[in-house]
């Protein structure tokens, strides 16, 4: 049945492999995926170890209704203490590896410990081997997958790799599958380089049993047809994510030249139509692919169409690769976006870090804080696509003193460079933000400066703020599945009741990243998207696990306490600008200066920040510095943490 | 008129939604290694082609088969294996020119598409039509068309250019 997956735990300074069970018990308080991760990362971790020690703890898991009909089955989650923020790394991908990974009989690895030389793993049919890596050691992400498939002999292996910035220890390396799916924030691909883990490869042949089959098939043709009657899933099916990028920046949401601007203007050639266009022109009239089992098909597939690495084929790119390749370092050329997509892809590093990184690089060098001594003569002014491209290689194989120094992100990069620097830095806890600018929507910026990981939008956007529903329409989908008779507000500029809905969106992206299912096909751009109470059913059809709606949002709340029991063990504190639940001063002190009338002007306000702050930690029973209160824990089950129940 | 199982693998996104489908659907469990189609990847080129059986006029499983257990379905036009003559010989998987007749290692017997019984469940879940059930006749109409389509935008590129000259 779906429930007989196991754990295994691996030792690679040792070699000792041990795989055991997981108990009903373990699965009704955490599910799968990212909430049981969480667990094992903060059973398994003691506090204050270096993350690219042999003492960190690497979880790579499948979600609990992985592989089966819950439609977009298709996440794997990798979690570990992360090198760049020194507190909770998550990060999830799509593609196929998470499938296999339950056909070969495992739903979590704990990966510990770290390998004298180059090591992958070969997961097969409810058996591990350590295996030498020596020769794929420096080989880029695609090449190291094609290369363990043909070693191994089977063209249906599927793995998750990293790249040579993985292998250099970049801070923000990701770990990618097939052509361009990567976990990519917050560093897993540089623990994976410090354990000398070159990848993890799976094939498997189990039988996943459904436990009820007809129910599992008719639920899930209902579940694909709400999710693709959504305008918002058409268009991803056709223009991909970019469409986001575009339609934000119409209004005034996009950063550019790092974050001196909330518009990029004249930006014809980044456009998400005319990135279709190139898709179209060189993959034909059919260019979208998809994950596995996903019907959104959300994924474009192009081959760069000049320039120095003409004809070469990839896929995407996403939003974040427009907007850290294009928006933010103000390169409008989609030959630019389309490389740089690649190159990231090939090297195997965060494009939206990257990209983020780079663009706060060009402020610093166009203020003087650095200069040409710093760059090697590279001129890294804003609108520089070559330079831009440059600084990605010389990022990921931390060439040079500013390669080097740009590698250990924001923070670190800031305390070397020194001068001002810091507060020309947007980000979170030490991860760069998303290339949206959240001056003018109070909830967005709320999201990011509470993210778990840093700030990020993946964590708790309530995306669906921005498309000013009556207030009985939020209320609908906001008071589900526990009552919420607190103030909403339909405007996106307002910042009443926005707690509400960071703190309910928090928990239902908890609830998918533990069902190992995309956010696509939940409340994230979609109001109409399934959640609680169809994830109750698909649970249940496909597993036989009964769990009400109430009980599912119970284990999202429980796990995400987890991550905050982890992240305030790790240091961090409400008004830390390194490690707290803040923004960076911009966001209060400069206002927008482009965009749509109600955004131009805009802020964020302190005092209204702050009074935000404080109601999002009482929706989840934390003290006023954002400590879980022992009410909140015991009711929770977790007040006897670390339990070691597995 | 019988039906076909046509695959136009352009519109393929490579999800495999119909593999798993045709796994649970046959089998209760969730197991591509156990589906009667399957997706041929390219991935480095972004190729993906749905494969599976034919349903050959003159099939070479059919004639290979020892026992005589594969013959012809009259009523829905597909070639159909009867388990209880079937002796698991597996001559069809060496025969079959598409691949499209495999080894199921876990029920211990050959398997291949039997068009669900008119109902093709792969075909219901494809949402971007890469795989249909359609009157046999349909299946070179929509290439002609395609083709006719061709021919008269050359035709009129060529006459274009004839009134430059």
């Amino acid at each position: 049945m779906a429930l007989n997956r196991k754990i295994a735990y691996i030792d690679l300074s040792t070699g000792k492999i041990e795989m055991k069970p997981i108990p009903l018990e373990v699965r009704k308080k955490f599910l799968g995926g990212r909430g049981l991760d969480a667990y094992l990362l903060y059973n398994h971790t003691e506090k204050g170890i270096d993350p690219m020690g042999p003492k960190n703890v690497l979880m790579v898991s499948a979600g609990i209704l992985g592989a089966t009909l819950a439609s977009a089955s298709a996440r794997t989650h990798i979690m570990a203490k992360s090198p760049l923020t020194e507190l909770l790394g998550s990060s999830n991908m799509g593609g196929f590896f998470a499938p296999e990974l339950r056909w070969a009989g495992f739903d979590h690895l704990v990966i510990k410990g770290k390998a004298e030389k180059p090591v992958y793993l070969w997961i097969h049919n409810g058996e591990i081997e350590v295996r030498d890596a020596s020769n794929i050691w420096g080989k880029t992400t695609t090449e190291t997958q094609w290369a363990i498939r043909e070693e191994l002999g089977d063209e249906d292996i599927k793995c998750a790799v990293i790249g040579p910035a993985g292998e250099n220890l970049v801070r923000y390396a990701n770990v990618m599958t097939g052509i361009k799916d990567s976990a990519g924030r917050s560093g897993m691909g540089c623990v994976f380089g410090s354990k000398n883990l070159k990848a993890i490869a799976a094939r498997g042949t189990m039988d996943i049993k459904i436990a009820y089959p007809t129910d599992a098939i008719e639920y899930n043709r209902r579940f694909i047809t709400q999710i693709v009657s959504a305008k918002v899933n058409q268009t991803q099916g056709t223009l991909g994510t970019p469409f986001i990028w575009g339609a934000t920046n119409s209004w005034g949401g996009i950063r550019t030249r790092n974050f001196q601007y909330n518009q990029c203007e004249y930006a014809d050639d980044i456009e998400p139509e005319r990135l279709d266009e190139i898709c179209e022109e060189t993959m034909g009239k059919y260019h979208m692919a998809g994950c596995f089992g996903c019907q959104v098909h959300c994924r474009a597939k192009y081959k760069i169409p000049s320039g120095p690495y003409a004809g070469k084929y990839d896929e995407g790119p996403e939003y974040t690769s427009q907007g850290a390749f294009g928006g933010e370092p103000d390169c409008k050329n989609a030959v630019t976006v389309l490389t740089g997509n690649h190159l990231v892809d090939q090297w195997g590093v965060d494009n939206l870090e990257i990209g983020s990184i780079i663009s706060w690089a060009m402020e610093l060098y166009e203020l003087g804080i650095l200069t040409n001594k710093d760059t090697d003569g590279l001129d890294l002014s804003f609108g520089n696509d070559e330079a831009l491209l440059e600084m990605i290689r010389r990022i990921a194989f931390r060439d040079g003193w500013l390669g080097d120094t740009l590698a250990e992100g924001g923070i670190r990069a800031s305390e070397k460079i020194g001068k001002d620097s810091f507060s020309y830095l947007i980000q979170v806890k030490g991860m760069s933000n998303l290339h949206s600018d959240e001056r003018a929507t109070p909830a967005l910026a709320l999201g990011i400066a509470t993210g778990s990981r840093g700030s990020d939008h993946l964590r708790s956007r309530p995306a669906i703020d921005l498309y000013h529903l009556p207030e009985e329409v939020l209320r609908k989908v906001y008071s589900n599945p526990v009552p919420y008779d607190g103030p909403l507000s339909s405007d996106h500029t307002s910042y009443v009741g926005k707690a509400w809905e960071v703190f309910w969106q928090e928990l239902c992206y908890m609830g998918v990243d533990c069902l190992g299912i995309c956010k696509y096909h939940t409340t994230f751009l979609g109001a109409t998207l399934p959640n609680f109470e169809d994830w109750s059913k698909v649970l249940y059809y496909n597993t036989g696990l009964e769990m009400s709606p109430k009980e599912i949002w119970d284990v999202a709340e429980r796990t995400y306490n987890i991550e905050r029991l982890f992240n305030m063990r790790e240091g961090l504190t409400r008004d830390d600008p390194k490690k707290g639940d803040t923004l960076n001063h911009r966001y209060f002190d400069e206002p927008c200066l482009r965009g749509a009338p109600d955004v131009i002007g805009s802020t964020i306000d302190r005092k209204k920040f702050k009074k935000m702050i404080d109601e999002y930690y009482e929706h989840h029973g934390w003290d006023e510095n954002g400590v879980a209160t022992q009410e909140t824990l015991k009711r929770l089950g977790l007040s006897k943490e670390p339990s070691h129940l597995v | 008129m019988a039906k076909v199982l046509m695959i136009n693998y352009e519109k393929c996104t490579g999800c495999r939604l119909c593999e798993l489908i045709c796994s649970v659907v046959h089998e209760g469990v969730s197991n591509p290694s156990r589906s009667r189609i399957k997706i041929m990847k390219w991935e480095s080129e972004g190729l993906y082609v749905p494969m599976s059986c034919q349903q050959c006029e003159d099939a070479p499983c059919m004639n290979v088969c020892p026992v005589k257990a594969i013959s012809r379905d009259e009523n829905l036009d597909y070639v159909k294996i009867d388990y209880d003559i079937c002796i698991g010989c597996r001559a069809c998987v060496s025969a079959c020119p598409f691949g499209a007749m495999s080894f199921d290692v876990i029920g211990r017997k050959v398997v291949k598409c039997d068009l669900c019984d008119g109902d093709p469940q792969c075909v219901r879940f494809c949402e971007v039509k890469a795989l249909e059930y359609v009157d046999a006749d349909r299946v070179s109409v929509v290439k002609k068309k395609d083709a006719a389509y061709r021919l008269t935008v050359a035709e009129k590129e060529a006459a274009a250019l004839a009134a430059q000259v």
